[in-house]
């Protein structure tokens, strides 16, 4: 039939534009669950190798010249409207993968920061690394079971934020709070820029 | 240890493959798309069909050009097809030289000044 043939002539698509959002923090703190709970499809893992020259820890016996590394990301797609879709990845945990980070976070919009008050330490090298990198952030504390609830203002001294970086609660598990944490790292960021003047 | 347990046949094999040799053979070698400057979040999209005969392109390719009926990101192809994303990189780097794919502006990075975006996304993320 001429219409089930029109169909698979391609009109010239107008492609989105997408925008890339990070999920950070310590082992275990939730990221996978984040990113799965905003997600409009399954999150998916995507692995990258890396050569890398600097990467001298790791003990790859026999191969002399390069090393190349193999990074796990766990990432989510949220389509917004026709124009525009955002990639939520979560960043390999592990401190020696910061030259992946580096590639990830060239180009992207924001990053939610996880923490969990029991290891609150585990994420002060995110904290400084998007600090450094002029990367707008926002730190969302995930409410583990069992996890004493600190005053945000006390989790904000702790990791020593500045006052201008929104800090929240929020439940890994529940898309609403993951959505709520999203908006405020979209609200943030777009505060930050705005500010920004435009170089000329 | 001998990196190299399982025969490899092919001469352009060399010590560098390390042990991802399969997607290495898939690119016959290659590690740089020969068009296009891909990252994890260029979106690539078919614009036209492939048959299996089609010359020069291998059963990969050909997965790449269904999956991509509708906007993927290189990410989503690699994680679709288990597949790194470098690989994933010089497979379409190839198909886009062959005019089966389009992708995205080669800069496709947001404008970050653009208010209209933000509004925009702030909108489709209440909506959800
Ligand atoms: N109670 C509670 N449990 C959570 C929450 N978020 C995550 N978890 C649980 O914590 C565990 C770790 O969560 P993941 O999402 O795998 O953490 P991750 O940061 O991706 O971990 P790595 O990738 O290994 O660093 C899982 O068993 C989750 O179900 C939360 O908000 N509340
Ligand atoms: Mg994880």
């Amino acid at each position: 039939m001429d219409s089930a043939r029109s169909d698979r002539v391609k009109a010239p698509k107008k492609l989105p534009t997408a925008i890339k959002l990070l999920v950070a923090g310590g082992f275990g703190v939730g990221k996978t669950t984040l990113v799965g709970a905003v997600s409009e499809i399954r999150p998916l893992r995507t692995e990258e190798v890396l050569t890398d020259l600097s990467v001298g820890v790791d003990d790859v016996a026999g191969v002399e010249a390069k090393n190349t590394t193999t990074v796990a990301m766990d990432f989510g797609r949220i389509s917004v409207g026709e124009e525009y879709v955002l990639y939520l990845f979560g960043t390999p945990g592990q401190e020696r993968f910061w030259f992946m980070w580096d590639e990830l976070a060239a180009g992207a919009l924001g990053a939610v920061i996880l923490a969990d008050t029991r290891r609150l330490a585990d994420c002060f090298p995110a904290v400084d690394y998007f600090e450094r990198r002029k990367t707008p952030f926002v730190v969302a504390v995930n409410c583990f079971d069992g996890a004493r609830t600190y005053d945000l203002d006390e989790v904000r001294l702790a990791l020593g934020l500045n006052p201008a970086i929104p800090i929240v609660l929020c439940d890994a598990r529940r898309r609403e709070s993951g959505k709520e944490v999203l908006i405020t790292l979209v609200q943030h960021s777009m505060e930050r820029n705005s500010k920004r003047p435009t170089p000329a | 240890m001998n990196p190299y347990e399982e025969p490899i046949e092919e001469k352009w094999h060399d010590e560098q493959a390390g042990p991802i040799v399969r997607p290495y053979v898939m690119t016959r070698g290659r590690t740089e798309p020969v068009r296009g400057d891909f990252n994890l979040i260029s979106l690539a999209v078919s614009v036209r069909s492939a048959g299996a005969m089609e010359v020069g392109l291998n059963p990969e390719h050909l997965a790449i050009v269904r999956l991509c009926q509708d906007p993927l990101s290189v990410a989503e192809v690699a994680a679709h097809l288990d597949l790194p994303a470098g690989t994933v990189r010089v497979l379409l780097g190839d198909l886009l030289d062959k005019g089966f794919i389009d992708v995205q502006d080669p800069q496709p990075e947001v404008d970050m000044h653009d208010l209209r975006m933000y509004e925009a996304v702030l909108n489709g993320l209440r909506a959800l």
